[in-house]
């Protein structure tokens, strides 16, 4: 598939957005501190910022306000009811917290359970999607929810690091999450290797007959279908590419939050803004793999 | 609305193709982008028309393929491999996970016919369906930005402005050798039900569980010419006079 950069800077940020949010909504951090206010309006920068590169890629972005009305049958529209509906609790705490120094416990945990759902919601567009082997599967919503829950725990813990708050148990909530988001990165990684749902055989009905080779395609040049859906990418460079993500979004951050353990909170600051980046970088690495190798039915005509 | 039809549609509208007899022309594939650019909704538009990187939107296309038996051998034309050709559009599938996918409800099955229609005035552009659909039969208008689909030309197989005879999608109109045909595959007394029985019709990718309606019939067996009965020579022993002169001496030459 093509990796689309407006989707993926959308899925990266509004993942991380919508985890910090919903640490922020368990309440741990001190409302009194400037921190904690900062950390309030970038999770809704984040979240907002996903959702508006979202929209980048639509042909028609003036319609959008109409895909909220299919929730009964569409994830994607789902995910477009739940973002609105989880702004609500969002930006009504944080205008507590912000202006009136005070959490609101029910907006908070409210906030907390719906930026979860809007998360699976968003990775069952592509979990619910036959057509994509690599995609369809209960380890894309998990990997989903797991990578934007360790960001969400880490982020906090930077922040709880410049205020007041349990900054140590939120590095430690953050390395476990992390460590079990790869792990199930790395399975959802080994099913690529299996053998794909359709062949060109079934594709063409041809394979009675035997082996079934493109002979010529429709059109000499690349159309909508090749370009959208026909993304190839060298096997090395995916390997190279799945290194890179797994030392900035794995390696990193858990050397970097677990040596801030060790340290006051200023030096603990630096080190766990420090993990957050590596994080961030990662994830952006692993969702443009998400998408540069997932292979789709479509190419076993081409 | 994206919900699917409930129940199975009383008719099911769809094509019948039949890959012994295509001999890959093309000709469906520039009627129907002929038709349909002046038919239902947006044209189907051309990218850098008259540069190097032309594409443009098609609902229609027609690939080859190659087909080599096991063991067998590609030698030039004495092989055994052989040349299948194959066009392609939208198979209005039963179970269209295309439908389901719309955020938007632009997308939809009819529940009379079975045709899957894209209503283009809701549409944003999204091109999930694109990704949804295992058949790459859905096309984005990249001018118009709405998804563009076969409509099994609703425009003329419901028409009575036009003659009874151009009542069927422009594809099987125009087709040449007559490879592709139109029907109704609920009712099993149609021609195109007859004809997939007796040939062994079969569908796409079933193992996507899409369920389609258009059928594709598989290229008839290959024999060579020596196994092929030899052609009579006719018996003439009954000529008479000037005939039998006549026919004696072109033996002759
Ligand atoms: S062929 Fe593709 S576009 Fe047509 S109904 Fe089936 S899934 Fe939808
Ligand atoms: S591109 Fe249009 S028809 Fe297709 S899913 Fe999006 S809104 Fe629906």
């Amino acid at each position: 598939m093509h990796p689309a950069l407006s989707i993926i800077v959308f899925t990266t940020a509004s993942g991380l957005g919508y985890g910090l949010a919903a640490v922020l909504g368990l309440g741990l951090l001190d409302p009194l501190s400037w921190s904690t206010k900062i950390a309030h309006v970038l999770a809704l920068l984040l979240i907002g910022g996903g959702l508006i590169s979202s929209t980048l890629h639509l042909g028609n972005p003036q319609r959008a306000w109409r895909a909220l009305s299919q929730w009964r049958t569409s994830w994607l529209s789902r995910e477009g009811v739940m973002a609105l509906v989880t702004f609500v609790p969002l930006t009504l705490n944080a205008f507590s917290v912000i202006f009136l120094d005070r959490h609101l416990i029910w907006a908070g945990l409210a906030g907390t359970v719906l930026a979860a759902v809007t998360v699976y919601c968003t990775a069952m567009i592509y979990a619910s999607l036959k057509a994509i082997d690599a995609w369809h599967t209960p380890l894309t919503p998990a990997s989903y929810l797991l990578f934007s829950g360790a960001g969400g725990a880490l982020a906090a813990s930077l922040f709880a690091a410049s205020g007041t708050g349990p900054w140590a148990g939120l590095a430690i909530a953050g390395m476990l999450l992390l460590v079990a988001a790869w792990a199930v990165k790395l399975a959802w990684r080994n099913r690529l290797q299996r053998r794909p749902r359709s062949t060109p055989e079934t594709a063409t009905g041809l394979g009675a007959i035997g082996k079934v080779r493109l002979f010529e395609p429709p059109h000499i040049n690349d159309n909508y279908l090749t370009s959208e859906m026909g993304f190839r990418i060298a096997r090395k460079h995916a390997s190279k590419l799945f290194r890179i993500a797994f030392a900035a979004g794995l390696v990193a951050p858990l050397i970097l939050a677990f040596i801030a353990l060790f340290l006051p909170a200023g030096g603990a600051m630096v080190l766990l803004a420090l993990a957050v980046l590596a994080f961030g970088a990662g994830v952006m690495v692993e969702r443009w793999l998400f998408f540069a190798e997932a292979r789709h039915a479509v190419m076993n005509y081409y | 609305m994206t919900s699917l039809p409930s129940e199975s549609t009383p008719k099911k509208l769809g094509l019948v193709i039949d890959l012994d007899v295509c001999v890959g022309c093309h000709a469906c594939v520039i009627s129907c982008k002929e038709w349909n650019t002046g038919g239902y909704g947006a044209a189907l538009s051309d990218q850098d028309p008259y540069g190097g990187a032309v594409s443009g939107t098609f609902l229609n296309r027609v690939h080859s393929y190659e087909v080599v038996p096991e063991g067998g051998e590609v030698v030039g034309e004495r092989g055994e491999a052989r040349i299948v050709h194959f066009p392609k559009s939208c198979l209005h599938c039963e179970d269209a996970p295309c439908v389901t996918v719309c955020p938007t409800g632009a997308s939809y099955k009819r529940a009379d016919d079975g045709i899957v229609l894209v209503e283009e005035d809701m549409c944003i552009g999204c091109g999930l369906c694109a990704w949804a659909c295992p058949y790459g039969a859905r096309e984005m208008d990249l001018s118009a930005g709405v998804m563009k689909k076969c409509t099994l030309c609703i425009d003329r197989i419901y028409n009575e402005t036009i003659p009874e005879i151009d009542r069927v999608p422009s594809c099987v109109r125009t087709c040449p050798t007559n490879a592709r045909h139109f029907g109704d595959l609920a009712d099993p007394g149609s021609d195109v039900s007859k004809m997939v029985a007796a040939r062994g019709g079969f569908d796409l990718m079933p193992e996507q569980g899409t369920r389609p309606v258009n059928k594709y019939l598989p290229p008839r067996p290959r024999r060579n010419l020596a196994s092929s009965a030899p052609v009579q020579v006719e018996d003439t022993s009954g000529a008479r006079g000037l005939l039998a002169w006549v026919d004696s001496m072109l033996d002759r030459i």
